[in-house]
Parts: C-alpha cells; sequence; structure tokens
C-alpha cells in the first residue's frame, strides 16, 4: 500500500508529465522540435507509479513514446527540453531528441527508436545486477503492446526466465500501434497471457489507477529483488494524442471520438486528485500550488532550452567511438 | 502526362500491377488503415479487399520471411518497411533467405519479393530514422537495388520491380514524397540497369543518387551560371548499375564527383570510383571526388544534422576542386 507521501509525488510527478507533454506539443508546431515525437499523454500513472517504486540505483529501458519515463526515473525537464530543441545543453547533447532521451546519472539507460529496442537491453541490465554485482537492483522494462510482436519480445522474456533476472516487463496496452489496433494485431486480449510461456507470472490491471498499479508493481520489484525472477505486467492504458504529433487521423480516423471520451473519462491525474481531496490527504489549495510550481518549472525549461546553445560543429564527429571520459 | 507526387507515384504503380496481375499481395505496418503513414498505399485496400493488402502486426522478420515464402509459392510479394532502419530486424530474412535461396537450390527456387523502404535524413528524425543502407544490400549478391529521384523514375521503375522474378530493394525517400513530376498517362516501365542523364554537360559529370539528384541539379544551375556545364547522372538502379552511361560521360568531361547521402566508407561511390579508374583511368584530367554523410550517425539536432547532409554547396565545392578552380 502506498503511504500518503508517495501519492502525492506520484500525483506530482503525472501532472508534471503532462505539463511537459503538452508544452514540447506546442514547440513541436511551432517548428521547434523535429522528427517523430510521441506524446505520453493519458498514459501518466504507470511511468509515475514505477517511478516512485524504484530506486536511485535501479535502472529503466525506455520506448520511442519516452518522455514520461525519462521524468519518473527523475529526469529534469530543463535538459530534456534542451534534447528536444537540439541543444547541447540537453541530455544527449542534442544529438538524440525525443526518441533517444536518457540519463545515465538516474539509471535511464535510454529511450528507443526501435520497437522492441529495450527489451533485450533489460535483460543486459539484469545480467549485471544479478549475476555479476550480486546486488538487489532491477530494471523496469516498458515497452508498448506492438513490442510484443517483435521476435526479440520472446528471446527476451525468455533468458530473463530461465535466468531468473530482476527484471520487470511493463507492458503499457494502449490499444494501438500507430494505426493499427490490437484486435487486428494479436490473437489474445490480454498481453499478459503471453507470460505463460515463460512460466514467469503474468499481470493485468487497470494502468489508469495508481493505487492499483502501485500494489501489482511493488509486488513484482519485490520478487525481482529477492532474486525470484521477472514478471510481465500489462497495465492498460490509452493515448489521448495522435500517435506522433502531426497524426490526424488519431481523431475519427482510425480511432473513433467516442471510444477518446470514454477513455478521457478515465483520467489518471483527474481519478488521482479526486482520490487525494476525498481521502483527505492534501486539500485543493495544495494541489493548486503543486501545478503552479510545475508551470513555473516548464515554463523555466523551455526558457534554459532556448537560450541554450546549439551544439559545435565538431559534435558531429565526436562521440562515435569512446576517446575519454567526458569532463 | 500529368503531375503528381512521388507517393502517388508510387500508390499508382502498384494499383496498377495489382490489377494486372492477381498474384500480387501488399503487407506491411499500417498499409491498410488510412494509406499508410506516407499515404502510399491510399485506396489500395478499397478497390482491392483484404484479401490482396494486410496490415501486420509490429513484425520485420516475418514481414519480409514470409515475403520469401509467399514468392517461393508463386504469389508476387509486396512488402514495405515503414523505415528501412527496421529491416535490420529482419537481415537474416533478407541477405541468408532471400538473397541466397536461388543460387543455394541450383536455379529452382524463384523470389519475385519487392521490399519497398523508405529511407533517408533530413526531416530530423535521429539516428535510427533516418539512414541509408543500401551499400549494405548492394555488397550482397541476389539482391536489386533501385533508387528513384523522381515521380517518373518511381513509377516505372516500381512497376519493373513488381514484374521481376528476383528480390528487389526498392528504396524511396521521405523528403521525395512531397516532390512533383511528371507522369505518363499511360502504362510505361523503366528497364533496371539504365541510367538517366538528368541534365547534359561537358565539363564534369557527377554521379548521384535519390533526393541527392536534386541537390546536384541545383548545384548545376548555380555553376552554369558560373560557367561550369555539369552532366548530372542518376544511375537509378546500383544493383544492377549502368556502367557504361557512366564511363561515357566520365570520358567526354574527364572529370567526376559522386554525390551519396550515405556514409562515404564502402558506400556506393567508391564501388563507382573503382569503376571509373578501372575503365576511364586515361581520361580523367582530376582525381575523383565524393560528397556523402559524415562517418557518424545521423545526429537529431537540425543544426548537426544539415551539416552532415551533402549540400548544394558541398557539391559545388568538390565540382570546382575536380576543375581545379579556386
Ligand atoms: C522495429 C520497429 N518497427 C516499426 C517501428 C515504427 N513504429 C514506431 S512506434 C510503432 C508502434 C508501436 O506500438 P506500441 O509498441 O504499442 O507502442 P505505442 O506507440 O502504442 O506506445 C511503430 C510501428 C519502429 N519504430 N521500430
Ligand atoms: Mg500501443
Amino acid at each position: 500500500m502506498a503511504d500518503n507521501n508517495s501519492l502525492l509525488r506520484i500525483y506530482e510527478q503525472m501532472l508534471r508529465i503532462r505539463l511537459f507533454e503538452q508544452k514540447a506539443q506546442e514547440l513541436y508546431v511551432q517548428g521547434l522540435v523535429t522528427g517523430s515525437m510521441h506524446i505520453y499523454t493519458g498514459q501518466e500513472a504507470i511511468a509515475a507509479t514505477a517511478g516512485e517504486l524504484l530506486r536511485e540505483t535501479d535502472t529503466i529501458t525506455s520506448t520511442h513514446r519516452g518522455h514520461g519515463h525519462c521524468i519518473a526515473k527523475g529526469g529534469k525537464t530543463d535538459k530534456m527540453m534542451a534534447e528536444l530543441l537540439g541543444r547541447k545543453t540537453g541530455y544527449c547533447g542534442g544529438k538524440g531528441g525525443s526518441m533517444h532521451m536518457a540519463d545515465f546519472t538516474r539509471g535511464n539507460l535510454g529511450a528507443n527508436g526501435m520497437v522492441g529496442g529495450g527489451l533485450a537491453i533489460s535483460v543486459g541490465a539484469g545480467i549485471t545486477n544479478a549475476i555479476i554485482k550480486k546486488n538487489d537492483s532491477v530494471t523496469v522494462c516498458f515497452f508498448g503492446e506492438g513490442a510484443t510482436n517483435e521476435g526479440v519480445f520472446h528471446e527476451s522474456l525468455n533468458l530473463a526466465a530461465i535466468w531468473k533476472l530482476p527484471v520487470i516487463f511493463l507492458c503499457e496496452n494502449n490499444l494501438y500501434q500507430v494505426f493499427t489496433s490490437v484486435a487486428e494485431s494479436m490473437p489474445v486480449k490480454d498481453v499478459s497471457i503471453r507470460a505463460i510461456s515463460y512460466g514467469i507470472p503474468g499481470i493485468t490491471c487497470d494502468g489508469n489507477d495508481v493505487l492499483e498499479l502501485y500494489d501489482v508493481l511493488d509486488s513484482a520489484i519485490e520478487r525481482a529483488r529477492n532474486g525470484q525472477g521477472p514478471t510481465l505486467i500489462e497495465a492498460k492504458t490509452y493515448r489521448w494524442e495522435g500517435h506522433y504529433t502531426g497524426d490526424g487521423y488519431a481523431r475519427g480516423g482510425y480511432r473513433s471520438i467516442e471510444e477518446i471520451d470514454l477513455w478521457k473519462a478515465k483520467d489518471p491525474i483527474a481519478r488521482m486528485a479526486k482520490y487525494i481531496i476525498e481521502s483527505a490527504i492534501a486539500d485543493n489549495e495544495l494541489l493548486e500550488k503543486i501545478e503552479a510550481g510545475l508551470k513555473d518549472e516548464i515554463e523555466k525549461a523551455v526558457h534554459f532550452a532556448m537560450e541554450s546553445p546549439w551544439p559545435d560543429d565538431e559534435d558531429l564527429y565526436k562521440d562515435v567511438f569512446y576517446e575519454k571520459e567526458e569532463v | 502526362m500529368t503531375v503528381i507526387k512521388y507517393s502517388q507515384a508510387i500508390r499508382d504503380a502498384i494499383a496498377e500491377e495489382m490489377r494486372i496481375d492477381q498474384n500480387v499481395f501488399v503487407m506491411g505496418q499500417d498499409v491498410e488503415t488510412m494509406g499508410g503513414v506516407f499515404g502510399c498505399t491510399k485506396g489500395i485496400l478499397e478497390e482491392f479487399g483484404h484479401d490482396r493488402i494486410r496490415n501486420t502486426p509490429i513484425s520485420e522478420a516475418v514481414i519480409i520471411g514470409a515475403g520469401v515464402g509467399g514468392a517461393l509459392t508463386g504469389t508476387r510479394m509486396l512488402v514495405e518497411m515503414q523505415y528501412v532502419d527496421f529491416i535490420l530486424h529482419a537481415m537474416d530474412q533478407t541477405i541468408n533467405q532471400a538473397a541466397k535461396v536461388r543460387y543455394m537450390t541450383g536455379g529452382k527456387a524463384t523470389v519475385p519479393l519487392i521490399i519497398r523502404a523508405q529511407q533517408g535524413s533530413g526531416r530530423g528524425n535521429g539516428a535510427q530514422h533516418s539512414q541509408n543502407l543500401e551499400a549494405l544490400f548492394c555488397h550482397m549478391p541476389g539482391l536489386k537495388v533501385v533508387m528513384p529521384s523522381t515521380p517518373y523514375d518511381a513509377k516505372g521503375l516500381l512497376k519493373t520491380a513488381v514484374r521481376d522474378n528476383n528480390p528487389v530493394l526498392f528504396f524511396e525517400h521521405k523528403v521525395l514524397y512531397n516532390t512533383k513530376g511528371e507522369v505518363p498517362d499511360t502504362d510505361y516501365t523503366i528497364p533496371f540497369g539504365k541510367a538517366d542523364i538528368k541534365r547534359s554537360g561537358k565539363d564534369v559529370t557527377v554521379i548521384a543518387t535519390s533526393w541527392m539528384v536534386l541537390k546536384a541539379l541545383e548545384a548545376a544551375e548555380i555553376l552554369e551560371k558560373q560557367g561550369i556545364d555539369a552532366e548530372i547522372i542518376d544511375p537509378r538502379t546500383l544493383v544492377p548499375l549502368d556502367k557504361e552511361t557512366i564511363i561515357n560521360s566520365v570520358k567526354k568531361t574527364g572529370r567526376a564527383v559522386i554525390v551519396h547521402e550515405a556514409h562515404e566508407v564502402c558506400g556506393i561511390g567508391a564501388e563507382i570510383a573503382f569503376i571509373i579508374m578501372e575503365l576511364a583511368i586515361d581520361w580523367l584530367d582530376a582525381p575523383i571526388k565524393r560528397v556523402t554523410s559524415a562517418q557518424a550517425p545521423i545526429p537529431y539536432s537540425s543544426k548537426l544534422e544539415k551539416l552532415t547532409i551533402p549540400s548544394v554547396d558541398r557539391i559545388i565545392d568538390a565540382v570546382k576542386e575536380v576543375m581545379y578552380i579556386k
């Protein structure tokens, strides 16, 4: 069970993610962000709850829809914003962008442009922790339901299971993979069923409900820390926005307006706010104060990014290979 | 003639070939829905139905592997990689299976497989969504490699690809989808292995591929004002490669610049330069120059991305260098 402070922190992180994403979209529309940017809005409860339960020494692998994961693992919104704007002060010096946001100081091994790219990497992190370092650190591997149709999903879960690696495979099932629905692409309704082939627990939960997520994740993380191996968790959720920013078909094209409205009514943040007030964990005034503080933070992050220098020309050729430790 | 977009040229070629041959089957990620992410399969589902075009799960290995299996059993498999970068999930299927099965079976197998893939930088998509991978496939015997630069070439070459009985890698460019050009209203095809002289000139030969053809043409306009007459050659297919057109041009101009967006090391430019060296060294008046992307992954930051992609200015500089003009 989550204590009141945890719940408040999760609430704050969810809101930070939402406000960050809103701002990122604005910047995209202004042409300041390029390429493909995938917005996390609607799925905040999953990253924020996992982030709350993880230690700084734990690691995550992230996805193309990774801003929320980065923030939840303690990522700084100013460095993230600078990365989106391609600036030298960004997390990757401007060379990664939205799809490659990484923060090794906080155990975020990186977002990924390849669907399923983080699955095998999380297994490797599990090897380091369980076999080489023999510590009790764990790795949360985020991925979409679409990734479970890649061959590497099978290979990764199989290896993690036979070696009992401390990995939590956390599938965010938002029902779509670009324009293609789950019904079209999978013979099973629940991704968690796929755990059976690996002899590991497979759990489906409400990905928009912090309280439920907290308990499910807590026990999977405990299990991993105790050397009992991986768990496959499927959190059912929904992305509010298009697949990528600029996807004009997301509303009323391949997804009906009714379906979108139905899911918006399950807004994880509004639900959490209601719970916090009703359980007298905090009052409205405090929540408003949190929101004001976050808005200020995001504005400052944009300012930081806009004022930041572009990478130097020589940076193009740097970091292809390891040469020396950056100071 | 009608002026259409590159993406529509692709779509028209697919539809026309599907009308001609009942055995053409299209599959790939999101190809059915909303006409695909780049609109290249718009209207195909409506006209041909779900037994001629299918959305697949995100499973590149089986998209290409089943492409091989379908082809071996008589279906003309027209499969799509949304971004070429994703084909790296399916290299076994492409290189160990598709490329070799005819040879390994002593010519018993026939593989009418077309892999359409969108590639290239220029839109700030970062290192895993901006690559130009053609050289990897040119290296492997058994694969044909096509890189159209105009709507006319895209349509004519895709129709040829669909009729070919070999695995064909058909590389479209993300930046070109919205470019326009004239396309005949009647059925036509363009043979593989036939380069196109996009602009004739007498002073220097510029061999360019895909998007770089447009940049080379732009450079040629500027060079003309400075009294330099560049000939721009688009090989259009890298396998098979039209050596003759390239060599004839170099024998005429005595100078060559090769422009491609892929990285320099072991790129197609190295191959073309070697061919020129073998067949036309006595005609060369200057060393051959290459203009390519830096030997580094494609960076996200728009500033750095611009720096890595061959620019009109870099092409102009290279031309002047081979002409010993300051
Ligand atoms: C290997 C690979 N194949 C295809 C893509 C193109 N692509 C990017 S995101 C995406 C959909 C992913 O769906 P899912 O895993 O459910 O994540 P979601 O976008 O729903 O968060 C696809 C097909 C890719 N990036 N990588
Ligand atoms: Mg999904």
